[in-house]
């Protein structure tokens, strides 16, 4: 504890202090107007220097004290930081919470798994992926400078691009140590940007949802599209891009938006800890795509497949939705999404121009309604 | 009282590099400690345009479009995803380059918010243009014996963007420090195919006006200017075409001197940067002695 931390008690008892169980007090009649006070103790009538005496002998109130009220912090910031502490039981009291800081606090807060614990200096932040915890230290790339974390997370473990930070392939392999409480979610920041003020708003019931319709009508330039695809028969269409990319296996965050102020979709939202309150920009770009999709008819096509080409068929499609193509092993010809066994169905199926059983997309040369991206 | 700088910029949802020259003008920036915070927004990419303001704690924001010209982007977008209470696209009364900036407030979270031009059209970006010559050069006194192309997207469909890469050419010209400016486009006349005809200088530069090395500037410029039949063959800084060497100096955005021109578009707002131009000119600086080109500051 500092000494600074003691000299600001001593100021903010003018004021009279409660917090977590602290008392701290000056009544102004003269040089033994302190009171002190926690749950175990309480003094009275201490002089300045008695007073400073009582906040050493209970250093973890002082300290406690001073680390979320004494600093300059947003209140969001704080909120986070003491959510991260309180566990499953808010009410730890600042002994328990100090043990348990001493052994190190985890919380999850999407696949970051944030640790909080007692160092030299106080409070010190350790963040690394949940898949992680486990791991050694000296195994991990460590970083101290929060800044670093817009690279490691630009791509997943498979080198590719994560235009969406909540998406559940945050990479593995680093971790943070040594963070004050304001790099901690500076960190966080830029891992999961905005997430943490989001949160807090969703806390203090002042979180602003924008609904489906709303965002999707403030839309203008290329997106202003978008709006057409509403043609008063329902909303089904919503409830579809909700169930693509908003569920817990695509994006961390809790969908909270839903289609308008009334009418809230089936899809559900995931239970993700922080709460999404608008359609994103991927989900927007999407729904660009698919509103143009969307504007074409249906048509009848007739193909000639054996039942197990058809379920073939549709467990490409699933495998692909779920992003399992990867992990169907080289020679599982048992799965229809098998590399092997579609190139086989390819081989029979495809004519020369690639058409399923050589049946032509557009014979009447209609046209499709695909565009250029 | 706390001041923030926040720079919005484009982003992308399939290009992993789009952004990587706003957070290096961001660090840039940070570096020399003109800003009590220094956050970028995006387009494409989070934090969301949408919500960036809530992650600056400060009253006083200062916002700067890391953007090319004035339009669509930095008159309807950005001040709409901003929640910028009271705008207007007649506000900055701008004939297309001469925007400055309007103060208004966030409705979504109350900060008084200066809205700046874009990077793009401010005065600082011509002498960004001539850095990025003298950096691709590697000669600080580039200008003699060099034509300057200085290259734009040009479109039907907005004027201002020519307006901006002309703009610059004329300032360039006005230097008198090359034999040669020509303002070039890709969707327009006159198109960047032909850069040799347009030019009699045995050597010219080639600055595109991006924020970001793209599929434009990395794929579709090289080829169209005949130095590679196919980007991915690559080709060399001077490659020779048509007798003609042709320094291609890929996106002017990724220049570190452009750090510079968003402080300089926040101070004209008002700012308080104190010497953090003057710094960051110093920081960014193409080295003399040796005569190359010196490598923008590492990341933090």
């Amino acid at each position: 504890m500092s000494d600074g931390a003691i000299a600001a008690l001593v100021a903010a008892a003018e004021e009279g202090v409660e917090f977590d169980g602290l008392r701290a007090v000056r009544d102004g009649d003269g040089d033994a107007g302190y009171r002190f006070g926690t749950p175990e103790v309480t003094r009275e009538g201490l002089t300045e220097s008695e007073f400073r005496d009582a906040c050493s002998n209970h250093p973890e109130y002082v300290d406690n004290w001073w680390f979320f009220e004494g600093v300059d912090r947003s209140p969001a910031d704080r909120a986070f930081l003491r959510w991260l502490e309180s566990g499953d039981a808010e009410d730890w009291d600042v002994a328990t919470r100090y043990d348990a800081l001493r052994e190190g606090v985890v919380r999850s807060w999407g696949q970051v798994a944030v640790t909080a614990m007692l160092g030299a200096g106080g409070r010190r932040y350790e963040l690394r992926h949940e898949d992680d915890i486990g791991t050694p230290l000296p195994d991990l790339d460590r970083h101290e400078d929060p800044l670093t974390a817009r690279e490691l997370v630009k791509h997943d473990d498979r080198g590719r691009y994560r235009p969406l930070k909540t998406a559940p392939t945050l990479p593995t392999g680093w971790a943070f140590v040594g963070l004050a409480g304001r790099d901690c979610t500076r960190a966080l920041d830029l891992i999961y940007p905005a997430t943490v003020a989001n949160w807090h708003l969703e806390r203090e019931g002042e979180l602003d949802v924008d609904h489906w319709r709303p965002t999707m009508e403030r839309q203008t330039g290329i997106y202003g599209v978008i709006e057409t695809w509403d043609r008063g028969d329902g909303h089904e269409h919503v409830e579809w891009v909700a169930e693509a990319c908003c569920e817990d296996s695509q994006c961390l965050k809790r969908r909270e938006w839903q289609y308008d102020d009334e009418t809230d979709l089936d899809a559900d939202g995931g239970d993700g800890v922080f709460p999404c309150r608008e359609p994103c920009s991927l989900v927007v770009a999407a729904a660009r795509k698919w509103t143009r999709l969307e504007g074409e008819q249906s048509r009848t096509y007739e193909f000639e497949l054996t039942p197990s080409e058809k379920e073939q068929v549709e467990a490409i499609i699933d495998a692909v939705a779920d992003g399992r193509t990867e992990d169907i092993r080289e020679a599982d010809i048992y799965e229809g999404a098998n590399r092997y066994r579609t190139r086989f169905l390819r081989a029979k199926r495809f004519d020369d121009e690639g058409n399923l059983c050589g049946v032509e997309t557009d014979p009447d040369g209609e046209g499709t309604n695909e565009e250029e991206h | 009282m706390s001041q923030a700088l926040v720079i919005v910029a484009h982003g992308s949802h399939l290009n992993p590099e789009s952004s990587t020259p706003t957070y290096e003008h961001a660090d840039t920036i940070r570096r020399v400690g003109a800003f009590d915070e220094v956050v970028a927004g995006f387009w494409k990419e989070e934090p969301h345009v949408r919500e960036v303001l809530r992650t600056v704690t400060a009253d006083e924001v200062f916002v700067v479009p890391l953007f090319i010209s004035e339009g669509y982007f930095t008159e309807e977008v950005i001040p709409r995803e901003l929640r910028l209470d009271g705008w207007a696209e007649d506000a900055w009364e701008s004939d297309g380059t001469s925007a400055t900036s309007v103060t208004l407030t966030a409705a979504d979270t109350g900060q008084r918010i200066h809205y700046c031009g874009p990077a793009g059209t401010h005065d600082a970006m011509t002498d960004v243009i001539v850095r990025r010559a003298e950096s691709v050069t590697g000669d600080p006194d580039v200008g003699e014996g060099f034509g300057l192309a200085v290259v734009g997207h040009g479109t039907n469909r907005n004027e201002n963007s020519a307006k901006a890469i002309r703009y610059h050419a004329d300032r360039i010209r006005e230097m008198d420090r090359f034999d040669e400016v020509r303002d070039l486009y890709m969707d327009e006349d006159p198109e960047v195919d032909d850069v040799t005809e347009f030019f009699e200088s045995e050597d010219i530069v080639v600055v595109p006006l991006f924020v970001a090395d793209g599929y434009h500037t990395q794929e579709d410029i090289p080829e169209d200017m005949g130095l590679c039949e196919d980007y991915r063959d690559g080709y060399d800084v001077p490659e020779p075409v048509d007798g003609k060497r042709i320094w291609y100096a890929g996106a002017v955005g990724t220049e570190a001197l452009m750090a510079d021109v968003i402080i300089e578009r926040a101070a004209d707002a008002g700012a308080d940067v104190g010497d953090a131009v003057e710094r960051v000119r110093e920081l960014t600086r193409v080295a003399e002695e040796d005569g190359g080109a010196e490598a923008p500051p590492a990341d933090d």
